[in-house]
C-alpha cells in the first residue's frame, strides 16, 4: 500500500460521521454508464466454458449456493428437507459438494440449526423486517438479534432504502452499523435490493455506502420485487469491492440472489467474477448465488458430464 | 475651367482583410489598370490569414453567416453601377446580387439538408452533422469576371469555409471591386483572401500547400495543368472539386455539389443510459 | 484457478478448396497467365489455399464484363429488382455466417467471437440496409433522379475484409453501378466465398466480379480507363498514389485511410467503462482498424487510476488460437504487418518510453503481438504520430479540455476520436472541436449500416454508411 492509499484508508473512517462526508464521497465516485456496463456483462457472458473448466465451475457454483426459501409457507418440515439437501446435495453421488448455506426466515432457523449442526454448512437468515425494511430500528434489530442467538452464523439485512432513495445515507449506514453490531460474531450481508434502487449510479453508492458501513457482503435483492439480480448489476457491485479493497485493504463479498436458475446462468457469473475481481473472491467466502432452484440445474448438469448422459429432473431431489 | 483630374484607383490584392500589394513589388497592367501580379509567398500569406479566420467563421453562428452573406448580396446591390462601369453586364450583376441572397439563405439549412439522425441499432443518439473543411483554395473562371467569381466564393464560405481564391488574370478588376464591397459587409478579415496575377504563379503553391484543405479548379481551362493540380493536391489529399466544362451555363440553378464537396460529415454517437 | 478449456469453434463449418481463379462475369476462371500465390493462416503459417493472381489483361476482361453487365442489364433493372438481388444475397449472408466467420478467421487471424459477433451481422445489416435503397434513390437527397456512375473500381484492406467488401458493393449495387473489386492479397477467401453466394442467389453475370491479387492488380484496375468510380480503404500512402494517379481523369475518388485516434478521458469519466472503452479501442480486431483509439488522452489528474484499471483489464485478455471462442486477441495478419509494428514498437522504446504488457505467451508459429501500451509519450513520439495498425496504445497526458482537443487535432489524420465524461455539455463543446469524421462518446468503435463513417484530412474523403454512403456511387 502506498502512503496515499494508506491516508485514504483513514478518511474513509471518518466519513459515516457527517451526512455531507458521506454525501460528497458517494457522489465523487465515478458514474457508471449503463450501455457500457450492460455491454461489458454481456460479453462476459458469451465466454464458452466447456469439459474440464465446466466441471470445475459446478462444483464450485455448488459450493457457493446459499440454498433458499423465503415463503410464508415455509413450517419446519420443509426447511429441514432443505438443510438436508444443503448438506448433501445428490445423495447418489458422494462426491458431490455441499452447498455454502442455507438462507431461512428467522422463525425457520432452529429447526434448520439442529440439521446443520456439526457440518461446515452455513445458516443464513434474513432480518431487519425483511424484504421491505419498513419497521422502527429497534425492531430490526431486536430480528437480528434473535436470529443469531437463534443460531444464525450469517445475517441478510436489507438496507433502509427509503432513507436511501431519500438521500437520507447516514441513516443507511447507521442502520448498517447498529445491524452489524447486533449480529456479533455472525458475518452480515447488506442486501441493496438493486431492482429498486433504478440506476447503476445508485448500485455504486448503495455498495459502498454498505462496505463503510461494516458489511461483510453485499447482496444484490430479497428476491421479493420483480427485477433481482442482473449480470449488470453484479458487475458493477463487483467493480465496488474490488475498489473498496485497494482503497481500504478490507475484502467483501458479493451475492447475487434471485433469478439465477441455470448453470449456464451460473458460469456467466463465475466468468464475471473471475475476470473482474479475480481469483481472490472464487471461494464461498467471498461470493455466494442466493438460489433454490439452480441447485438440481447444477446437478443435472453436474451429473450430464460426469455420466455423458442428459438427466432429467424427475432423478434429483425436490425439497 | 480646366477639367478635374480624376483620382485613379489603386488596385491592390485582398489579404486578412487588408489591402497590401504584391509583396513581390509587382504589377501588370490589365483592363486600363495596374494590377497586382501575386507571388507565391503573397499565397502564401493568403492561406496564413485564411487559415487564422477559420476558427471565428466556422465557430460563427449559421444565422450569423447568413446574416453576413446577406449584407454582401445588399452593399452589391448599392455598388451596382460600379461594377457595370468597369464593364460587367448588368443582368450578370443581377445574377451575382441574387447569388449572394441564395447561398445566403443555405447557411442554416446546410445541418438539416445533409446531416440527420441515424436510427443505428442499439442504444444510441447518433447524428451526423455537416462541417466546414477549413481552407479552399479557389481558382474563379476567367468569365464571366464577377458571377463566375461569387458563384465560387459563396459556396465555399456560406458553411463557414474561409478561401484563398485566384481571380480572373484577364477581367481581375470585377474581382478587386467585389474585395471592396466584402471588406464593408462584416465579413470578417481572412475569410476571403483575393490574389491577382499568374494562375501558373500562384495555384500551383496553394494546390500544394500542406495547411490548405481542399481546392476548387474551377478556373483552371488547361487540362494539363488541372491534372498537375490535382497531382500535387493529392499530397495531403485535399478535396477537390475538377474544373468547370468551357460550356458552363453560370446563370443556371448552381446546384449543391459546390458546398458539399467542400463539407466534411461528422458523425457523433453516445449511448442512452440512466 | 479457473482455467478455461479449449472452446474451438468447428472449422469443418468450412470447404475450403485448394486453388480458386478469378470470379469474372459470373464464373470462375484462371487468369490469363497464370499467376497465382497463396493465401495462408496466420494463426499457424498453414496455406489454406492457391489464389489466382489477376494481370492487366484479366482485369481488362472484368471491367469489360462489368461495363456489359452495367449497360445491359444491371443498369436498365429497375431499382425494385435490383433490390431484391441484394435483400437475397443479405438473407444468404445470414445462413451461411458461420461458415463465413469460420473461413474469415482462418484467413484473416482475428478472434472468432469478433468475426461471429461484430464482422457478420454487421456484413448483413449493410445488405439490407442498401437493398433497401436501391428503389428509392429519388428520395435520397440527391435531387430528383440520381444516376449510377457506371462500373466501380474497388479496391480493399485485409483487415476487415468481408466488412468492407459489403461496404463497398452494398451501395455501389445498390445505386445501380456494377463493381469489380479487388480483396487484399492476405485475405481473398471470404470475398471469393461472397462469388459463390451471388451465384447462388442468381445475380447477373458481370455485375459483382473479383480479381484477387496484389498491388499490381489494383493498380491496374484503379486507373483502368473503362472504370468510372474508384472506391479505395487503406493506407493513406497508397490513398495518395491513387489519388494522383486518377487526376485528370472523369473518375470519382472515394477514400478510406489511415487514421491516428485520440482516446480522451477526463477525470469525471464513468471510468469502468471507460477502460473497456479502452481496451476496445486499441485490442479490437488486434487493433488492425483504421479508427483504432492508438493515442490515449487521459486527463493526468486520473492518469495513475486509469492506467492501473487498464493494465490490470488488460491481464485478462486472452492471446491465442483465433478459432478458439474465448480468445480475445487473435494472430496478426502477416508476417509485414507484424514487422512494421514490431518496428515501430523498437523505435517507441528506444525514444525513451515506458514499454508494458501483461505476461503473455505467444504461440510458436504463426505471427503474434502482445497487447503492448507505451507511457509517457509525448506528441513529438513517432508512435503518437505514425498509425501502428497493431495492439499498441501510446499514453499522453493533458490537463484543460483545450489541450485535449489541441493535442487531438494535432495529427495529419482525422478518421475518429473518442471523448470519455459525464458532463454532457463537455461532450459536446469537444465534438464541436475534434476534426474528425466519427466521434464516439463514452463509447469507441460501434458501427452501423445506417452511421456515415469516413474521414477528415489525410484520413480520406467521402463517406460511407447511411444516406450519405450512396453519394459516392451517384452522379452528384
Amino acid at each position: 500500500m502506498t502512503a496515499t492509499a494508506t491516508s485514504a484508508r483513514s478518511d474513509l473512517s471518518e466519513l459515516g460521521r457527517s451526512e455531507t462526508a458521506l454525501r460528497t464521497f458517494l457522489h465523487g465516485l465515478p458514474g457508471v454508464d449503463q450501455v457500457g456496463a450492460e455491454q461489458r456483462a454481456a460479453q462476459l457472458g458469451t465466454r464458452s466454458i466447456k469439459t474440464t473448466a465446466k466441471a470445475q465451475a459446478i462444483d464450485l457454483a455448488i459450493r457457493m449456493v446459499d440454498l433458499t426459501t423465503l415463503e410464508g409457507a415455509d413450517t419446519p418440515g420443509k426447511v429441514r428437507a432443505l438443510a438436508a439437501k444443503a448438506l448433501r446435495p445428490d445423495p447418489a453421488d458422494p462426491s458431490c459438494p455441499h452447498v455454502g448455506a442455507v438462507c431461512v426466515y428467522p422463525a425457520m432457523v432452529p429447526y434448520v440449526a439442529e440439521v446443520l449442526k456439526g457440518s461446515k454448512v452455513h445458516l443464513a437468515s434474513v432480518a431487519t423486517a425483511f424484504p421491505s425494511g419498513q419497521a422502527p430500528l429497534d425492531v430490526k434489530l431486536a430480528d437480528t438479534r434473535a436470529a443469531v442467538e437463534a443460531g444464525a452464523d450469517e445475517i441478510d439485512m436489507v438496507i433502509n432504502r427509503s432513507a436511501f432513495l431519500a438521500g437520507r445515507y447516514k441513516e443507511v449506514y447507521d442502520e448498517i452499523v447498529a445491524t452489524k453490531e447486533a449480529c456479533g460474531d455472525a458475518h452480515l450481508k447488506v442486501i441493496l435490493e438493486t431492482g429498486e434502487l433504478a440506476t447503476y449510479d445508485n448500485v455504486r453508492r448503495a455498495s459502498w455506502l454498505a462496505m463503510l458501513a461494516g458489511g461483510d457482503f453485499i447482496k444484490t435483492s430479497t428476491g421479493k420485487v420483480p427485477v433481482a439480480a442482473t449480470p449488470p448489476v453484479t458487475l458493477v457491485m463487483l467493480e465496488a469491492v474490488r475498489d473498496f479493497r485497494a482503497a481500504t485493504g478490507r475484502q467483501v463479498g458479493v451475492k447475487p440472489a434471485g433469478g439465477i436458475r441455470t448453470t449456464k446462468d451460473a458460469i456467466k457469473y463465475l466468468v464475471m467474477v473471475n475476470e473482474t475481481v479475480g481469483p481472490d473472491w472464487l471461494d464461498p467466502d467471498w461470493f455466494r448465488f442466493g438460489a433454490s432452484s439452480l441447485l438440481n440445474d447444477l446437478l443435472m448438469q453436474r451429473t450430464k458430464l460426469t455420466t455423458g448422459v442428459y438427466a432429467g429432473p424427475d432423478y434429483f431431489t425436490l425439497d | 475651367m480646366s477639367e478635374r483630374v480624376a483620382v485613379r484607383k489603386t488596385y491592390k490584392l485582398y489579404i486578412g482583410g487588408k489591402f497590401p500589394r504584391s509583396e513581390s513589388g509587382r504589377s501588370y497592367i490589365v483592363q486600363d489598370a495596374n494590377v497586382a501580379l501575386s507571388s507565391r509567398k503573397d499565397a502564401r500569406d493568403a492561406v496564413v490569414a485564411a487559415r487564422a479566420a477559420v476558427k471565428g467563421w466556422a465557430g460563427a453562428t449559421a444565422y450569423n453567416r447568413g446574416q453576413v452573406l446577406y449584407r454582401v448580396a445588399e452593399m452589391l446591390e448599392g455598388r451596382r453601377e460600379q461594377f457595370v462601369a468597369l464593364g460587367v453586364p448588368g443582368e450578370e450583376v443581377d445574377a451575382a446580387i441574387d447569388r449572394w441572397v441564395w447561398y445566403a439563405g443555405w447557411s442554416d439549412k446546410l445541418a438539416q439538408v445533409y446531416g440527420g439522425a441515424n436510427p443505428v441499432a442499439g442504444p444510441y443518439f447518433n447524428i451526423s452533422a455537416p462541417e466546414p473543411t477549413g481552407v479552399v483554395a479557389v481558382v474563379a473562371p476567367e468569365r464571366p469576371a464577377l458571377l463566375g467569381l461569387v458563384s465560387v466564393i459563396a459556396p465555399a464560405i456560406v458553411s463557414g469555409n474561409t478561401v484563398v481564391v485566384a481571380a480572373s488574370p484577364a477581367e481581375p478588376l470585377a474581382a478587386i471591386t467585389l474585395a471592396e464591397v466584402l471588406a464593408t459587409s462584416d465579413l470578417p478579415g481572412g475569410v476571403v483572401n483575393l490574389l491577382t496575377g499568374k494562375i501558373s504563379e500562384t495555384v500551383p503553391t496553394l494546390a500544394a500547400h500542406m495547411d490548405v484543405n481542399a481546392i476548387d479548379l474551377t478556373g483552371v481551362a488547361d487540362a494539363g495543368l488541372a491534372a498537375e493540380l490535382e497531382i500535387k493536391a493529392a499530397e495531403n489529399l485535399k478535396r477537390v472539386l475538377r474544373p468547370a466544362p468551357a460550356d458552363h451555363d453560370w446563370f443556371a440553378d448552381p446546384g449543391v455539389t459546390r458546398m458539399t464537396t467542400l463539407l466534411e460529415t461528422k458523425t457523433v454517437w453516445h449511448p442512452k443510459g440512466v | 484457478m479457473f482455467e478455461y478449456a479449449p472452446a474451438p469453434e468447428s472449422r469443418s463449418v468450412v470447404d475450403i478448396k485448394p486453388a480458386y481463379g478469378l470470379f469474372i462475369d459470373g464464373k470462375f476462371v484462371d487468369p490469363s497467365d497464370g499467376g497465382s500465390f497463396k493465401s495462408i493462416n496466420p494463426a499457424t503459417e498453414e496455406v489454406l489455399a492457391e489464389i489466382a493472381e489477376a494481370g492487366s489483361g484479366d482485369v481488362d476482361r472484368a471491367v469489360r464484363a462489368a461495363r456489359t453487365a452495367y449497360e445491359k442489364v444491371w443498369g436498365p433493372m429497375p431499382g425494385q429488382d435490383r433490390a431484391k438481388y441484394l435483400f437475397r444475397i443479405a438473407r444468404i449472408i445470414q445462413e451461411r455466417s458461420r461458415e463465413l466467420a469460420v473461413l474469415e478467421s482462418l484467413d484473416n487471424g482475428k478472434p472468432i467471437k469478433e468475426s461471429r459477433d461484430v464482422d457478420l451481422p454487421l456484413v448483413a445489416a449493410h445488405f439490407f440496409y442498401y437493398a433497401g435503397w436501391a428503389d428509392k434513390l429519388p428520395y435520397a437527397g440527391f435531387g430528383p433522379d440520381p444516376q449510377p456512375l457506371g462500373v466501380a473500381a474497388q479496391v480493399i484492406p485485409w483487415n476487415f475484409p468481408l466488412l468492407m467488401l459489403a461496404w463497398k458493393i452494398a451501395p455501389a449495387l445498390a445505386a445501380g453501378n456494377t463493381v469489380v473489386l479487388k480483396p487484399a492479397e492476405t485475405t481473398p477467401l471470404t470475398a471469393l466465398l461472397f462469388a459463390e453466394i451471388c451465384q447462388q442467389a442468381d445475380l447477373p453475370p458481370g455485375v459483382v466480379n473479383i480479381v484477387t491479387g496484389a498491388g499490381e492488380t489494383g493498380r491496374a484496375l484503379v486507373e483502368h480507363p473503362g472504370v468510372d468510380k474508384v472506391a479505395f480503404t487503406g493506407s493513406t500512402e497508397v490513398g495518395r498514389a491513387i489519388a494522383r494517379s486518377v487526376a485528370g481523369s472523369r473518375k470519382k475518388l472515394t477514400l478510406e485511410l489511415g487514421g491516428k485516434a485520440a482516446n480522451i478521458v477526463f477525470d469525471d469519466a464513468p471510468i469502468d467503462q471507460a477502460v473497456e472503452g479502452i481496451v476496445n479501442g486499441i485490442f479490437f480486431n488486434q487493433g488492425h482498424v483504421c479508427c483504432a483509439g492508438s493515442r490515449l488522452l487521459v486527463q493526468e489528474s486520473v492518469a495513475d487510476r486509469v492506467l492501473e484499471s487498464l493494465k490490470r483489464r488488460m491481464a485478462q485478455l486472452r492471446l491465442g488460437d483465433p478459432l478458439d471462442k474465448n480468445t480475445d486477441i487473435g494472430a496478426i495478419n502477416s508476417a509485414a504487418q507484424l514487422a512494421r509494428i514490431k518496428e515501430l514498437s523498437d523505435a517507441g522504446a528506444a525514444e525513451g518510453t515506458e514499454r508494458w504488457s501483461p505476461p503473455c505467451e505467444l504461440p510458436d508459429r504463426g505471427f503474434w503481438f502482445a497487447p503492448t501500451i507505451f507511457t509517457g509519450v509525448t506528441q513529438a513520439h513517432r508512435i503518437a504520430r505514425e498509425e501502428i495498425f497493431g495492439p499498441v496504445l501510446s499514453v499522453l497526458t493533458f490537463r484543460t479540455p483545450a489541450e485535449a482537443v489541441e493535442k487531438a487535432n494535432n495529427t495529419p489524420y482525422g478518421l475518429s476520436a473518442g471523448i470519455w465524461t459525464d458532463k454532457g455539455s463537455r461532450i459536446l463543446w469537444m465534438a464541436d472541436r475534434l476534426r474528425a469524421g466519427v466521434v464516439w462518446a463514452n463509447t469507441f468503435n460501434k458501427f452501423d449500416p445506417t452511421s456515415p463513417f469516413g474521414g477528415y484530412k489525410e484520413s480520406g474523403y467521402g463517406r460511407e454508411g447511411g444516406r450519405h454512403g450512396l453519394e459516392a456511387y451517384l452522379n452528384v
